[in-house]
């Protein structure tokens, strides 16, 4: 099943983060992509999605696919990979919601890369975490929960 | 230099994925020195680039929400045995480093 998720929030730095932080790389623009500040320093994921990608309408789509634990044994170090069978794959990005910064980070990608993105990122509690993909100008998600016993936020 | 390391290994969607092992300690900025108790400023890769044949395919943004000693995995679906795959990354004091192989 596929619904549209509308995410309610601000836009952040407005326009200009949007064209800084966000867009298609062409192999000559990925060299000049500044490392999209905007997005990491939102306070809410509606905010950070439209700092990366430009908007933060994003559908549940079972072609994006979530490999983490269930239960994470260290909030510091939780491994999640991103996948995804779309094609025309622009950008992926994770956010662990309930981090006080809930983007942990992202990927560009142009034409020679593809849909596979795999990391480790610190929780701080249990969350859900959403994974987004942008492919062929749409954005599309899948979301899921990973508890914490310990937290990792370095508090 | 030792402190990037990378592995190239086939994709099972096709083409290859490339898995770096960058050592770094991706400092949050809230942790305190419990000698001075003065908090430890903010160390962390921002971007990391991931090219192929001196072409640039993918770009990751890490951040402190990424874990200490970043482990990244990317797909390469286009990559071809005997192609030269380059990772190369900058922090946020400038600090850089890289690393590179050969698709085998």
């Amino acid at each position: 099943m596929k619904r549209r998720i509308f995410l309610k929030g601000s836009l952040a730095a407005g326009t200009l983060a949007v064209a800084a932080g966000a867009g298609m790389l062409t192999p000559k623009s990925v060299l000049a992509a500044a490392w999209p500040k905007a997005a990491f320093e939102s306070e809410t994921e509606a905010d950070a999605l439209n700092a990366f990608f430009g908007t933060s309408d994003a559908e549940e789509s079972d072609q994006v696919s979530i490999k983490a634990p269930l239960q994470a044994e260290n909030g510091a170090v939780v491994p999640v990979k991103v996948m995804t069978s779309l094609t025309g794959v622009e950008g992926i990005a994770i956010c662990a919601i309930k981090n006080p910064r809930p983007y942990t980070t992202s990927l560009r990608v142009s034409d020679g890369g593809g849909g596979l993105y795999s990391t480790r990122i610190k929780m701080g509690q249990t969350s859900p975490v959403h994974c987004y993909v942008k492919a062929g100008g749409k954005l599309y998600m899948a979301s899921q929960e990973i508890k914490v016993t310990v937290g990792g936020c370095g508090g | 230099m030792a402190s990037t390391k990378m592995k190239i290994k086939k994709s099972k969607s096709g083409g290859y994925e490339v898995m770096v092992l960058a050592k770094h300690p991706m400092e949050t900025g809230l942790r305190k020195d419990k000698k001075t108790g003065n908090k430890i400023p903010e160390h962390f890769i921002e971007n990391m680039e991931f090219a192929v044949n001196g072409e640039v395919v993918a770009q990751a943004n890490l951040g402190t929400g990424v874990s200490k000693n970043p482990l990244i995995g990317v797909g390469i679906p286009n990559a071809k045995p005997g192609d030269t795959v380059t990772v190369s990354w900058v922090d946020n004091k400038g600090e850089s480093d890289s690393a590179e192989k050969a698709v085998k």
